[in-house]
């Protein structure tokens, strides 16, 4: 007879430097049951609606997370842009949909990063954050920022991105493809990674929907949900397909991300060849507050994000409500480790690229 | 992006919830947001990229049932709602009892 034990799992995780709990039921050293527990480092973010005005709100939307905190920004804005009634000029959405590829791509490098870490692989994962380096290195260019952007603002975007840097960046994306196409190759084709992952943490396409999955982890489960394909910012105007696979394990969430990223690539060039001219924000005017409810959504690097906004017609709204994806693929994750060996849980965490500084918020 | 938000009784969610799920709809989010005489709950549904939104008002101090036994991922954010703003939602699947979150403060949301 099985000896059954439990035994708590972090907050500490071994590559992660960000708390999430777990009370891990083993028989043996199989998982049966998997507890989470979250809320070591809840900040209460959206509470700041009573102290800092809409336009305020949009650097505290930036603060929810270091890595998706563009897209926090564009979310908060899309959803007030909405109830106050204005449009974005072109050159804004084009640029904010290539700034959010961007985003994706320093994203799910810092994941590979960290994968390559898990595995032991070291240079893989220096040359990993090596590429991610550069990236950011675009994104202090067009914003002056490496973490907190400050580029997004109700409207619009508060600076333009010269056509010249423009073409810069298309010279940089030739640069970073060629380096992805190294650190691309040991993920695909080493026996040691695939040992890892092939048929580990199985998530079916109908649990993936159940439990509310979202973004590259719904879409390794074969569910081609994309927000992109919505169409917000300039994303109607982009040719793409959602990426997916339906081998539903470890891997497929690897190679999932791994193809997003040559899909951001080819958006940002899609992007800088489509770029038009003209101004970048519609100017808000001082009187101008807004007024009712909305619930924008983008889709982050980690998946679908909602931003949910309620107005009062005063400069102080009532409500900011993120439901970022990491919350969402709790679920999911629970149910991927129930049945999995104890060795193979720190992958599967990692897996699912948790942010828990946005579920945090 | 649908705007629009269905109202629903507090005591029609659960009914309201199976209708959703037998149409092919998954828990996209649930929130709460403080009135003067008590909370605007929006509970948001997804069906490929088409939503559904759900608006439920409660009183203060007026119970609501779970829904997480129709959707298995509602009992983070029913938990969180009774952390942060101390709703009083009843037969959750996994109730945490106040501990989900750890706030230096009771219900800091209320």
């Amino acid at each position: 007879m099985s000896t059954r034990s439990v035994i708590p799992f972090g907050p500490q995780h071994p590559v992660l430097p960000e708390p999430i709990h777990l009370d891990l039921v083993l028989e043996d050293e199989k998982v049966v049951q998997a507890i989470p527990s979250i809320g070591f480092i809840h900040r209460g973010l959206e509470k700041l609606v009573d102290k800092k005005d809409f336009h305020e709100m949009v650097y505290v939307a930036e603060r929810i997370c270091g890595i998706c905190s563009l897209g926090h920004g564009l979310g908060y804005c899309d959803a007030v842009e909405h109830i106050m009634d204005l449009e974005v000029p072109d050159r804004a959405k084009f640029l904010r949909t290539m700034l959010s590829e961007l985003s994706r791509m320093h994203s799910h490098m810092l994941w590979l990063g960290l994968l390559a870490d898990a595995f032991g692989f070291e240079s893989l994962y220096m040359e990993c954050w090596r590429i991610r380096e550069e990236i950011l290195d675009m994104f202090e260019m067009a914003t002056g920022g490496r973490v907190i952007f400050s580029i997004m603002k109700i409207g619009g975007l508060r600076r333009d991105i010269p056509d010249d840097m423009l073409r810069d960046f298309r010279q940089r994306l030739d640069s970073i493809e060629e380096g992805l196409k190294m650190v691309s190759k040991p993920f695909f084709d080493d026996v040691a990674v695939k040992n890892r992952l092939v048929g580990v943490g199985i998530l079916t396409p109908e649990k993936a929907d159940l439990l509310g999955t979202a973004g590259p982890f719904l879409r390794a489960s074969g569910i081609a949900r994309d927000i992109r394909s919505t169409g917000y910012c300039a994303y109607d105007k982009i040719e793409f397909e959602p990426i997916i696979s339906t081998d539903c394990d470890s891997y497929a969430r690897t190679v999932v991300r791994i193809k997003e990223l040559y899909q951001s690539i080819d958006i940002m060039r899609q992007c800088i060849d489509k770029m038009p001219a003209g101004a970048v924000d519609v100017p808000v005017k001082p009187n101008q507050f807004p007024n009712g409810e909305y619930m924008a959504r983008i889709e982050q690097p980690r998946g679908e994000a909602l931003y949910y906004v309620k107005a009062n017609g005063s400069k102080f709204i009532d409500r900011m409500r993120v439901r970022t994806p990491t919350f969402a693929n709790i679920p999911a994750l629970v149910d991927i480790l129930a049945g999995c060996d104890f060795a193979d849980v720190p992958i599967l965490v990692l897996t699912i690229d948790p942010c828990i500084s946005c579920t945090e918020r | 992006m649908n705007t629009e938000f269905k109202i629903v009784k507090a005591e029609e969610i659960i009914d309201e919830a199976q209708r959703l799920k037998f149409d092919g709809y998954h828990l996209m989010q649930q929130c709460s947001t403080r009135t003067a005489d008590g909370y605007e709950l929006v509970y948001s549904f997804g069906k490929a990229l088409d939503v559904l939104q759900v608006k439920i008002i409660l009183t203060d101090g007026q119970p609501i049932n779970s829904i997480s036994h129709v959707f298995p991922c509602a009992f983070l954010y029913e938990n969180e709602m009774h952390d942060l703003f101390g709703i009083d939602i009843q037969m959750i699947s996994l109730d945490y009892k106040g501990k989900f979150y750890r706030t230096a403060i009771e219900t800091p949301f209320k």
